[in-house]
């Protein structure tokens, strides 16, 4: 990957080594003199922050499975062995509990930060995509990590959720069958589901380095939204932005720690310490908060879809929360090529920060709709916030993409921060 | 614009975090004040000791506690003798032996609290078919789990005008659906406590969930005051950390 003519280094060694193989001169590169613009407010601390999760998932996640038996016997009384007798094991197991929802609120405000400055936006429209598909790589891990415990929303949140797939027509039973490795949730699940969950954080490691790629390769977008247009727009990331991560890294680690050490089990549900039990289903299955909000989209279609006053019915509505569910996500993958308006930031989009307010409400909404049960006026707010939803995407960034008035922009990141603009540097 | 939006964000997730644990039929509990409770709390040592009396004398006749050593005891203060006899006080069955046969043996520290029952089913057959379930986690499995099981150990009534009990059904107040197959198992005076404390129902109950909620969280007192250290130390970190970015950035501005 070497590529143009190298500096040498002062210390004999790490010449040494970076002649041969330039990781100093890459890592130089990347992280000390790589030009930042020089306006990011904290909004930008997250993705640093998600990093530093994804590592203590990793560290406590393989100190967790030394210990944890992988059986339907065993799973349960093995995750308690480590909170009583392993030690320090309680600290691993409550780092590694409530980290995975740290992770998810890093993540989260990380995402609501790229579609705030319109991060999504040529040219770092893969760079965007990537980062929905770590999203989608993270559900998927955390998903299989709550089942390992194997208390009864391990059991009932993985028999409900690999249900969904029996919804595809012709195929539908056979792959849950597959995935189930067997005729319900049992052994063989939690077996292949741990084997996953294992492996799952390694290939977000892979594409979290394809997400920092392409992020050095374009750039860093800023608070205005506007290109670095020269040297005088940027500051060299270290020690700028490292100290200011360092910071940011801080604070939110004692936010963590704090439900870590004086609240572990409040972002949990108390179901998950009876052990599974198939023969006792749970007054209401929920999944982890961080999925509720897509849990209330599946569950509001609560309709067929097909020609109507007919029995023709093209989707039912199993299906349709299923596909509803996946099309939200979808929706954000495609987000870059769906908001076409020049500008990127919402601090010179009047209309679309108010409609990605509303959408922010909405998702919180869908959030509270998803923790009850789906009866009463539950159903129909959350058939009109999965509206809501989609119609951000595809009603309102349409429109904005041809009516909302295109702002004149500062001339330049430089200038704005000398005229000490309400977004200047902190 | 930009701390007005991340405060809008803040509060808003607040409200979503605070509501999203609020389903099912609402029953409200006494709220009573532990001394465990808050980032301070700590265990009463009396308290449990009276409260392992209760479960000892009264729940284990039905309730298991199979996460729980008769070594863990020396968390509620007794010494290591006082464990050999307590533990020695059961009869475990212990094997195979080199004949190949199992055999009875006096309880030692390192075995878990005997169970009363040696299966579930056996625990269902002897109690109207309502399996009385393992309490080492009780406080942590239920919803505000302490004040719950206070609660339902004095929440027992004649039920109301209208309400039917099958035979081996009891109203509770507290239990969600009311009929438990649970009897009322604490009555006045039915242990005595060597302390001399009162030998109330409400006394058993506020001692026996103290004692139960050290058995679900055994590492609590731990817990809490690693987390006073490890956020002073953030604190500090953070704090010293924001005085070098502020000077390093002082160049720029
Ligand atoms: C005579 C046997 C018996 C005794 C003694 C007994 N229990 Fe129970 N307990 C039961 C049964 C049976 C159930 C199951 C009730 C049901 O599911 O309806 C139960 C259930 C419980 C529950 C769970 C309630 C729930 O929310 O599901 C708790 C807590 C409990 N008992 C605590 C205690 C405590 C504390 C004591 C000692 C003071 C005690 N029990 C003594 C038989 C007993
Ligand atoms: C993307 C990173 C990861 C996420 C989001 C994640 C998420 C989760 C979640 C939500 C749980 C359930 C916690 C509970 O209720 O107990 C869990 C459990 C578990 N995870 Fe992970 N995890 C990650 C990485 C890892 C890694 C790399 C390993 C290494 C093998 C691992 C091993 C385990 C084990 C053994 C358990 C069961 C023990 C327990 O439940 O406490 N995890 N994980």
């Amino acid at each position: 990957m070497a590529s143009g003519p190298r500096q040498k280094f002062d210390n004999p060694v790490i010449e040494w080594v970076d002649s041969r193989l330039p990781i100093f001169t890459l890592m130089n590169k990347e992280y000390g003199v790589f030009p930042t613009p020089r306006n990011f407010n904290y909004f930008w601390n997250f993705g640093a922050i998600a990093m530093v999760m994804l590592v203590t998932m990793i560290v406590t996640g393989i100190t967790l499975a030394m210990h944890y038996n992988t059986s339907t016997a065993g799973a349960f009384d093995s995750v308690e062995r480590i909170m009583r007798d392993v030690n320090s094991g309680w600290l691993i197991r409550y780092l590694h509990m409530n980290g995975a929802s740290f992770f998810f609120i890093a993540v989260y405000i990380h995402i609501f930060r790229g579609m705030y400055y319109g991060s999504y936006k040529k040219p770092r429209e893969l760079l965007w995509m990537l980062g929905v598909l770590i999203f989608l790589l993270m559900m998927a891990t955390a998903f299989m990590g709550y089942v390992l415990p194997w208390g009864q929303m391990s059991f009932w949140g993985a028999t409900v959720i690999t249900n969904l797939f029996s919804a595809i027509p012709l195929v539908g039973d056979s792959i849950v069958t597959f995935l189930w490795g067997g005729f319900s949730v049992d052994n063989p699940t939690l077996t292949r589901f741990f084997a996953l969950h294992y492996l799952l954080p390694f290939v977000i490691v892979g594409v979290v380095f394809l997400h920092v790629w392409a992020l050095h390769v374009t750039g860093s977008n800023n608070p205005l939204g506007i290109d670095v247009k020269g040297p005088q727009d940027t500051l060299p990331f270290h020690p700028y932005y490292t100290m200011k991560d360092m910071f940011g890294i801080l604070v939110f680690l004692i936010v963590y720690v704090a439900f870590v050490f004086f609240m572990p089990n409040a972002l949990g549900h108390p179901d998950n310490y009876i052990p599974a039990n198939p023969m006792v289903t749970p007054a209401h299955i929920v999944p982890e908060w961080y999925f509720l909000p897509f849990y209330a989209i599946l569950r509001a279609i609560t309709f067929d879809i097909g020609i109507p006053f007919t029995d023709i019915v093209f989707i039912e509505a199993k299906l349709g929360g299923v596909l509803a569910m996946f099309g939200s996500i979808a929706m954000l993958f495609i987000l870059p090529f769906l908001d076409t308006h020049p500008i990127r930031s919402a601090t010179f989009r009047p209309w679309y920060r108010i409609a990605l307010f509303g959408f922010v409400v909405v998702f919180l909404i869908l959030g509270v709709c998803g923790s009850k049960p789906a009866e009463g006026f539950w159903v129909p707010l959350s058939q009109l916030c999965t509206l809501l939803y989609f119609a951000f995407f595809v009603v309102a960034i349409p429109f904005f993409n041809k009516k909302e008035p295109v702002a004149e922009l500062p001339p330049s990141i430089h200038q704005a921060v000398l005229t000490s603009q309400p977004v200047a540097a902190e | 614009m930009r701390t007005k939006i991340l405060a809008a964000a803040l509060l808003l997730s607040m409200v979503g975090f605070s509501s999203a644990h609020a389903a099912g039929e609402h029953i409200e509990y006494p709220d009573v004040k532990w001394s465990f409770e808050g980032p301070f709390g700590t265990f009463d040592r009396a308290a449990l000791q009276r409260g392992f009396q209760v479960y000892k004398q009264v729940c284990s006749a039905c309730h298991g506690m199979k996460k729980v050593h008769y070594r863990n005891l020396s968390a509620l203060g007794y010494n290591e003798d006082e464990i050999k006899t307590i533990a020695a006080e059961y009869q475990i069955t212990d094997g195979p032996n080199d004949e190949g046969d199992m055999f009875d043996r006096p309880g030692r520290p390192s075995d878990r609290f005997k169970s009363p029952y040696p299966n579930d089913n056996a625990g269902k057959f002897a109690n109207n078919g309502a399996l009385p379930p393992d309490l080492s986690l009780m406080i942590k499995a239920r919803k505000d789990g302490a004040d719950y099981v206070h609660a339902l150990l004095t929440g027992y009534e004649t039920p109301p005008e209208g309400e039917e009990l099958l035979n081996g059904q009891h109203w509770n107040k507290y239990f969600a659906g009311h009929k438990i197959a649970m009897a009322a198992p604490l009555a006045d005076g039915a242990v005595s406590y060597e302390d001399g404390t009162e030998g109330t129902v409400e006394q058993y109950a506020l001692d026996v969930t103290h004692f139960l909620a050290w058995a679900a969280e055994p590492e609590m007192e731990k817990r809490k005051q690693t987390g006073i250290k490890v956020i002073l130390f953030l604190v500090v970190f953070a704090g010293l950390m924001y005085a070098v970015k502020r000077k390093i950035w002082s160049k720029v501005h």
